[in-house]
């Protein structure tokens, strides 16, 4: 499991791009549900 | 199909809602499949180690960035040819999402390019042309928020994406036009791909599944452009 976290020590490059892109997906998504919510 | 029938946002509205929910959970399952793929059957790269493993968003994501572009100018060239609502309502709804897409491809490209080229960023043809991506995305948006009355908002933001188009191909050949860090295309039409099947097809997938985002986010919010006009 933790050497699955490590990325072979590119852990900071692929979890940081993958983290980023989630967060964005998730951001997005959130502001879409509260405007289908509000109108 | 009956095109100038769903020209009409009131009853593209209910057909945006069936397409939304159609969408959503494939995209969700097509990502659980890509990024099974993508970790647990895809091999380690042997140059790159696993640091390649950023390649399955962000390949995907630069095509959804360009792709995104095309369509939003495709709606503003029938905005501004036809003057139908809704081309304008579909072209606004598509920026945000395009420029979510192109600040995703050179955020993954610059956590790339640290372990690869020994950099985050490099002032080259790829990047910065991607880069101008994100200005004309953001520019596209600013231009439309700016002005009160929304269909000359509308047909003034299609104006400038239109023009910005030109930057598609310069961002798609640049690897070939100009000397550049960036590598060239590694899945094309003409030739075999030069990557491993599973690689590749985890790739394929997580393309499939940011597309089927991107339909679903898009159909969402011209669903509110659409209310919120009315």
């Amino acid at each position: 499991m933790s050497e699955f976290l490590n990325m072979g020590g590119y852990a900071w490059y692929v979890w940081g791009s993958y983290g980023v892109t989630f967060l964005c997906l998730v951001v997005e998504i959130t502001v879409l549900l509260k405007r289908e919510a509000k109108t | 199909m009956k095109w100038f029938w769903y020209a009409s946002p009131q009853t593209f509205y209910p057909l945006a809602g069936r397409i939304a929910r159609w969408c959503a959970p494939a995209a969700a399952l097509l990502a659980a499949a890509g990024l099974y793929i993508g970790f647990f059957v895809a091999p380690t790269d042997a140059q790159q180690g696993e640091a390649y493993r950023i390649i399955f968003i962000h390949v995907p994501a630069a095509w959804m960035s360009m792709f995104i572009y095309v369509v939003m100018a495709f709606w503003s060239a029938l905005c501004l040819a036809l003057n139908t609502r809704l081309s304008g309502m579909m072209a606004a709804a598509l920026a945000p999402t395009g420029a979510l897409f192109t600040f995703i491809a050179l955020w993954t490209g610059a956590l790339w390019g640290k372990p690869t080229w020994g950099t985050y960023w490099v002032w080259d043809a790829r990047l910065t042309s991607e880069l101008i991506l994100l200005f004309l995305y953001l520019g596209f948006i600013a231009l439309r928020a700016a002005i009160d009355d929304p269909r000359r908002a509308d047909r003034a933001a299609a104006l400038l994406a239109i023009v910005g188009v030109v930057n598609v191909p310069i961002i798609y050949y640049s690897v070939q036009w100009w000397n550049t860090l960036h590598q060239g295309a590694s899945v094309s039409l003409t030739r075999a791909p030069s990557m491993a099947a599973t690689m590749l097809s985890g790739m394929l997938v997580m393309a499939l599944a940011f597309w089927m985002y991107s339909i679903a986010a898009s159909m969402l919010r011209v669903r509110a452009i659409i209310r919120e006009r009315a």
